[in-house]
């Protein structure tokens, strides 16, 4: 032991810097679950105790996971999973079918991955099936064991369960819920949704046979467990090598999380959303930050990573238009401000325009239509403008019914916010009449 | 003195290198770089990168891959019209020349995915390995689950594997309906003034001193810089004009001090190209050879834009200039325009309009048959059988559109059309027939 602490100690800072980063990104970037994810006990011990019936006497169930995106379902599910396969009486029971609604986009697909995770390639071979339940029922039939009647429990996870529903007569869903029913096989239906109505989606047959277990993931952190968590995801665990570092950070994070000024974003970005995904992209922009000269993370560095994340990217965009545009912008905000939010059209942006530049501008030269039409065509690239039905060939593109998508105040702060902006623009972006 | 890229984990040469290649972009490669993170690390599973056109989003991000010599594939999406294309690039870049071969005929993200699992239990991933995708919106017209697939690769094949999206539109438009997973975003902002003059500055001719150069680029910046801040169309128009800023030069009249001869001479050549090149009316050859053209003849640059080239025969003509009318004009003072004796009109009345009911903002209005040819009448001079050859030459207009015919096409009796040219057409049009056409319109009485 003392030997090894000798070589640890050898480590220099950057490897140590280094060594963290890479464990704190692994948890941030790659979602690792090392711990029981923070609030969600209740919903961790009943799904752990579903799956595990299933897994061991071989009980049918199907249950979905419900919750906003980033709550942490994936999470929960994979830690159950890990848990479940460590156990010695499940270990090399259960088998797994991992689907995607967004990889199988249809039913033919799906059952061709099925097919393929449960390693039954070569014993459908080149079998022709009538239909889409006698060959799952095939498959299922291929999984019992020769010596007992019972069969291997397997486990279907349908992550984006809602898009399932989408498929064409919902067969495969039918047909996964009506073997869970019906007790052929053991098996287990779990589906990971971020839609709460995902039942109506369902048609009646497929929902009747849905077991109408739902495990809900709303998110009912409090602040303190939220800041809790914040501490536990930054801290390095007690298995580092270099145990004073990890002591030196570990005590800096602590430090870093009693800052009022930390305090204050977390809280921020609390209220904004709570889950643990935007959890994760804050801590991850403020460990970006960590250097060998840096080697902890400091309470500025978080405040630089609230600031960036909460960055309105519409500003910034507007930022870096050319001054014609921004005028053209003022233009369709005095007129969303006569018109009250009426559509307008180029001549009416261009008419307005040319009004500001005879009556009031000094630094504004009179551009030519041309050029004007070009600056009006990039703001509808940027998507800053959207005409209010498709385009057609029919139609002049002076007289393309448009929308400003932007509103009063951003148009104000942007005004405000542009560098070397002239002062008659900006008085004219501020005067009620134009 | 520009700050330097500093990040562990790469050679310090390499990083120099990689700051030489950036000018003007060192904090934005540098924050890029501390989110990549070390080679071997994890990093984010998709970075949104958006910033206006030219301001050196991919640049910055391929000198980076490019320079620490981390796997990697760009691919740009107008490129890829299926997504097939997209999936072929990216395995034959990270796994070699055998791997898109795995793929099936018209592969689907589903079966993307799968080979690229297949592989990556043969060849893990040591380092990183990013997928950039330029020009990201195209994406959004593409099947539905293909953006929001590839924004959870990593987790989807379980690889160390980051998609780098870059795009001129912010995020805001690429959400869907029921949300997707979050990408890191990361904003490059566009160069200012000072910094487009340094960039611009480094590609001088070398006949020439870098101080004459920045006193040209200084100039073309003042012309241009309230209109366009797009560094690669700044630099064309740069590369077009410097030729004609050193004539006078060349043929000994100024000096390089001279500055402000210098600019006298080239102004009104920018204001020229402004019109022209800028708006793409004439390409660069054409310019090059306008400008040569003009030193033995001046004022033979007439007719650069497009109406100047429209022929059309007599009576199409005011068959054109009568829709243009019927179509702005309300129908209503038809009687006050086209008829002899329109008996009493009450002045005031008429004359009474206001600037919201202006129909040179609102657009043409539609009109039928009947009342264009009512209006041809009274102002084509000489008396015109209605015949076929008339109609024809409506329809004609129609398919040239300059008409456009509203509603169905199946309407035969009472057909509504709209006229669907400019004004400035139109007063091209109606001089080649010495037709005033402002005297006929109630817009600019």
């Amino acid at each position: 032991m003392s030997k090894r602490k000798s070589r640890d100690s050898h480590m220099t800072v950057g490897q140590c810097v280094s060594q963290a980063q890479k464990i704190l990104r692994q948890r941030f970037c790659h979602q690792e679950v090392s711990t029981s994810p923070v609030g969600l006990e209740c919903q961790h011990k009943h799904l752990l105790e579903l799956l595990r019936r299933t897994a061991v006497h071989g009980e049918s169930n199907s249950v979905l996971i419900v919750g906003p995106r980033g709550t942490g379902k994936t999470m929960l599910l994979n830690y159950v999973l890990k848990e479940l396969q460590e156990e010695k009486d499940v270990k090399s029971n259960i088998m797994l079918v991992h689907l995607n609604g967004l990889l199988q986009t249809d039913d033919r697909i799906a059952l061709k991955e099925i097919t393929r995770q449960l390693n039954l390639e070569n014993v459908v071979g080149d079998k022709v099936f009538g239909s889409f339940a006698e060959n799952l029922a095939f498959l299922l039939e291929a999984l019992k064991k020769g010596d007992r009647s019972s069969s291997r429990p397997v486990i279907f996870v349908l992550d984006e369960f809602d898009l399932f529903a989408h498929h064409k007569n919902q067969t495969l869903l039918y047909n996964l819920l009506d073997v869970s029913q019906s007790a052929q096989a053991p098996v287990s239906v779990v589906g990971l949704t971020c839609r709460l109505d995902v039942l109506e989606l369902l048609e009646k047959r497929v929902k009747s046979r849905f077991s109408h277990r739902q495990i809900h993931l709303l998110g009912s952190l409090s602040f303190s467990q939220y800041l809790e968590t914040a501490a536990s995801q930054l801290s390095l665990p007690p298995d580092f090598p270099d145990a004073k570092f990890a002591n030196e950070w570990n005590t800096s994070v602590k430090k870093l999380c009693e800052d009022k000024s930390v305090e204050g974003v977390l809280r921020k970005h609390f209220e904004g959303s709570k889950d643990f995904r935007s959890l994760h992209t804050l801590l991850l922009l403020a460990l970006s930050r960590v250097t060998v000269s840096n080697p902890v993370i400091r309470p500025g560095n978080l405040l630089e990573a609230g600031r960036c994340s909460s960055a309105d990217s519409k500003a910034n965009i507007l930022h870096g238009v050319s001054i014609l545009e921004l005028c053209l912008i003022i233009a369709m905000k005095h007129l969303n401000d006569i018109y009250e939010g009426e559509p307008f059209n180029f001549q009416m942006v261009h008419n307005e325009f040319k009004k500001f530049i005879s009556r009031k501008s000094h630094s504004i030269h009179n551009f030519e239509k041309p050029v004007v039409i070009k600056a009006f065509e990039h703001l509808q690239q940027l998507e800053l403008i959207r005409p209010v039905e498709a385009s057609s060939a029919k139609i002049q593109k002076d007289y393309q019914l448009m929308k400003l998508v932007l509103d009063h105040t951003q148009v104000m702060e942007a005004v405000q916010r542009y560098p070397q902006c002239p002062t008659d623009v900006r008085q004219w972006a501020s005067s009620a009449f134009a | 003195m520009p700050a330097l890229v500093e990040q562990p984990g790469y050679a310090q040469e390499k990083l120099s290198a990689l700051t030489k290649r950036v000018p003007c972009r060192e904090t934005q490669a540098s924050t890029l770089l501390a989110l990549l993170g070390e080679p071997e690390h994890y990093s984010y599973p998709s970075i949104f990168i958006y910033g206006h056109r030219a301001s050196g989003k991919s640049h910055v991000t391929e000198s980076i891959l490019q320079e620490l010599e981390l796997p990697h594939v760009i691919v740009s999406c107008v490129e890829c019209v299926s997504p097939g294309l997209l999936f072929e690039q990216t395995l034959l870049a990270f796994f070699g020349p055998e791997a898109p071969t795995l793929l099936p005929r018209a592969p689907s993200l589903s079966d993307f995915v799968r080979v690229y699992k297949q592989l990556r239990a043969e060849t893990p991933a040591s380092h990183t390995r990013y997928l950039v995708l330029d020009r990201a919106e195209v994406l959004r017209d593409m099947e539905a689950n293909l953006l929001p697939g590839l924004l959870r690769l990593q987790e989807l094949v379980d690889d160390n594997v980051t998609v780098i999206l870059l795009s001129e539109i912010d995020w805001s438009k690429f959400r869907l309906n029921t949300g997707c997973l979050e990408p890191l975003l990361v904003h490059f902002p566009d160069y200012s003034k000072a910094e487009l003059q340094q960039i611009l500055e480094r590609d001088y001719h070398p006949a020439y001193s870098p101080e004459l150069y920045g006193l040209f680029i200084s100039i073309l910046l003042g012309v241009f810089y309230s209109v366009c801040r797009d560094l690669r169309e700044l630099r064309h128009l740069a590369a077009l004009n410097f030729s004609k800023f050193c004539e006078p030069l060349q043929r000994g009249e100024v000096k390089e001090s001279d500055t402000h001869k210098l600019w006298k001479n080239i102004e009104p050549h920018l204001k020229k190209a402004m019109q022209t090149v800028y708006l793409r009316e004439v390409s660069s050859v054409q310019w090059e050879q306008q400008q040569q053209m003009e030193d033995k003849e001046a004022g033979a640059l007439k007719g650069l834009s497009a109406y100047a080239h429209v022929e059309l025969p007599y009576y199409s003509k005011f068959l054109l200039i009568a829709a243009y009318l019927a179509s702005y004009n309300p129908a209503r003072t038809d009687r006050r325009f086209f008829l002899k004796h329109h008996g009493k009109l009450k002045k005031t009345n008429f004359l009474k309009k206001h600037e919201k009911t202006s129909n040179h903002l609102l657009g043409p209005k539609p009109f039928p048959l009947d009342r264009l040819l009512a209006i041809f009448y009274s102002v084509v001079d000489n008396r015109v059988a209605p015949t076929a050859s008339i109609f024809s030459q409506i329809s004609s207009l129609v398919t040239l559109q300059l008409l456009t015919q509203v509603g169905h096409d199946d309407q035969l009796d009472a057909p509504k059309y709209k006229c669907a040219v400019s004004l400035d057409f139109i007063q091209v049009i109606s001089r080649t027939v010495s037709f005033d056409i402002v005297r006929y319109l109630y817009d600019f009485l």
